[in-house]
């Protein structure tokens, strides 16, 4: 399957900040058809640091989407059956407008002049996407992490416009210790005088606070176990041990792609996310909710512990919504999203089938 | 021992139960639940009964199930299911949400019987019970004349691997009904694939008790 990234322009979005951003781009992939009565619909939404080029191999650079491995004929988000859309989120710099894109006022870059942005604010450029498309109704959206904060968002804001919700390894609120680890990354970008206020466009970006930013990431995305069976205490060179070594080459991989202002806004509108502000409970956040549920989480992810996706579950059945829920077994902590393949592919396969139907009937 | 009332049959007496998913008492629960209602199964293993429900009956079908690689099976086919234990995944649940609430052949596994009926009768309309009966003449002869534990075929384990850890008879769940003031809607009685209506406490080996509060 061979993909191809596309933008779409509108005019603006109105954002949570009270201010406009105009214009605003949207970077986006779809695979798949489209059925006629167009309610096959699915909206992948990607974590932290991915992008719309979620599966496939892209045309120009022959790089394998971030989620290949579940989307693609005969797969758990199953090409031969579903129309599967990913883009990527506002304030990313995959594409769609965020931190590194120039304001039409000024000429320049926005930098830390862009609004601050909500997860609310990315899934109503999403769904300013889907109605462009044409599609009045999702069959499912997913994601794990961010995306899955995404997922439980679509399914608040937009109950009519989404059949069902699969968060996976999520959460509807940051705990202070997730904020702890994001604000560690900030402080890291922000310390690298190369950041200079974020007005470095043009100029060295700030390459070392980002890539240990990444590393901070990295180890909260593996778990104890995890990388004693990876690393285990190996030296590579001399002096270094194969985690250390691990960790710098992920950091320095990462500042080729991605923009230090878009790591602080995002982080920043993860913090933020809370289904709970201003309403007595989480519960109530679902009152109006119409969407079915998958919620799926890892035993060995300490990040986005199993509480924090049994609090979701809870507060739906609190509601009589129709949810499933399963803890899969795992060693590999938060990354597990990625990795337990035939598991998730299993549940999501199902999930989906039943949902049509249901759909159908 | 208690007259079998005349509504607890379903069909003629001493019939032949069909099997369906190779369980008698799936084939009675089946005729009992309408289509459409709104049905959870506490302890739906793999999710086969709700499955069937779902397409056969078009009922809105939930599930609770503790063991995960069941949880996997049962979501694959399609099937809502909390990974969960039984009386964790009843106290998230509003009252009445349910039409039935299903507990086959686990009541003798749960730490808390009453507890887990009571908050089943909450939860639920009406509350179906299928368990094996102790009071079956084959359990009391073992234990009779082996003077052991009683294992036969509807108790095959030994005591010390057991998943049973409550033993009771069909006259015992009927005088807690009693003492609970709660109504026997239906009851059904199971000799292998036949239904009976003598002695049930003596013969019967699987019992199906449809209950309200």
């Amino acid at each position: 399957m061979i993909t191809e990234t596309q933008i779409v322009q509108f005019d603006s979005i109105a954002l949570d900040c009270g201010l406009t951003l105009a214009p605003v781009d949207v970077a986006y992939e779809t695979y798949g058809e489209l059925n006629a009565p167009r309610d096959n619909a699915i909206l992948i939404l990607h974590a932290f640091t991915g992008d719309a080029h979620a599966a496939g191999i892209d045309k120009i650079t022959g790089v394998s989407g971030w989620w290949d491995s579940m989307i693609g004929p005969g797969k758990g988000f199953d090409t031969d059956k579903y129309f599967v859309i990913c883009s990527n989120i506002l304030g990313g710099c995959r594409g769609t407008s965020g931190p590194q894109c120039i304001n039409p006022e000024t000429g320049c870059p926005y930098g830390m002049s862009f609004p601050s942005i909500t997860i609310p604010d990315m899934v109503r450029l999403q769904k300013m996407l889907v109605d462009h498309l044409g599609i009045e109704r999702l069959l499912a959206v997913a994601g794990g992490s961010m995306g899955a904060m995404q997922a439980l968002q679509w399914a608040v804001a937009y109950p009519n416009s989404v059949a069902a919700s699969i968060p996976i390894a999520g959460t509807a609120r940051h705990s202070p210790q997730q904020i702890a680890f994001n604000e560690v990354g900030r402080q890291a970008i922000m310390a690298d005088t190369d950041w200079s206020e974020g007005d470095y466009y043009g100029k060295r970006p700030p390459a070392r606070g980002l890539a240990v930013a990444r590393m901070v990431g990295h180890i909260t995305y593996m778990s104890d176990a995890s990388m004693r069976e990876k690393f285990g205490r190996r030296l590579r060179d001399q002096d270094q041990f194969e985690v250390e070594s691990y960790l710098r080459h992920r950091g320095n991989q990462f500042v080729d792609r991605f923009d230090a202002n878009s790591y602080l806004y995002i982080t920043k509108a993860m913090d933020y996310f809370d289904l709970t502000a201003g309403r007595p409970s989480l519960s109530a956040a679902f009152d109006g909710v119409k969407s079915r549920f998958l919620v799926i989480s890892f035993s060995s992810d300490w990040l986005y512990p199993s509480y924090q996706s049994l609090d979701i579950v809870r507060a739906l059945r609190g509601r009589n919504c129709d949810v499933a829920y399963c803890d899969l077994p795992s060693t590999y902590g938060h990354d597990a999203f990625l990795v337990h393949v035939s598991e998730q592919t299993d549940l999501v396969r199902g999930f989906l089938a039943s949902t049509y139907r249901e759909r159908a009937s | 021992m208690r007259a079998t009332s005349p509504e607890a049959k379903l069909g003629v007496s001493e019939a032949f139960v069909p099997n369906l998913l190779g369980r008698s008492d799936y084939a009675i629960i089946s005729a009992i639940v309408e289509p459409k209602a709104r049905v959870l199964d506490l302890g739906c293993g793999e999710g086969e009964l709700l499955a069937w429900l779902a397409e056969n009956k078009r009922v809105d079908a939930r599930g609770v199930e503790i063991e995960g690689s069941k949880v996997r099976q049962a979501i694959s086919k399609g099937v809502s299911v909390f990974h969960s234990d039984i009386e964790d995944a009843l106290a998230d649940l509003p009252d009445q949400a349910f039409d039935y609430v299903i507990l086959s052949q686990t009541l003798q596994e749960s730490r808390a019987p009453l507890k887990v009926l009571r908050e089943m009768l909450r939860v639920g309309r009406l509350v179906i019970v299928a368990f094996p009966n102790f009071g079956h003449w084959s359990v009391r002869l073992a234990h009779l004349f082996t003077g052991r534990a009683p294992k036969t075929k509807l108790f095959p384990h030994d005591w010390f691997d057991s998943p049973n850890i409550h033993f009771f008879t069909v006259d015992d769940f009927e005088s807690l009904v009693e003492l609970q003031h709660w109504t026997i809607e239906k009851r059904i009685f199971l000799q292998g694939a036949r239904q009976i209506t003598l002695l049930p406490n003596l013969f019967a080996e699987v019992a199906v008790f449809l209950v309200r509060s």
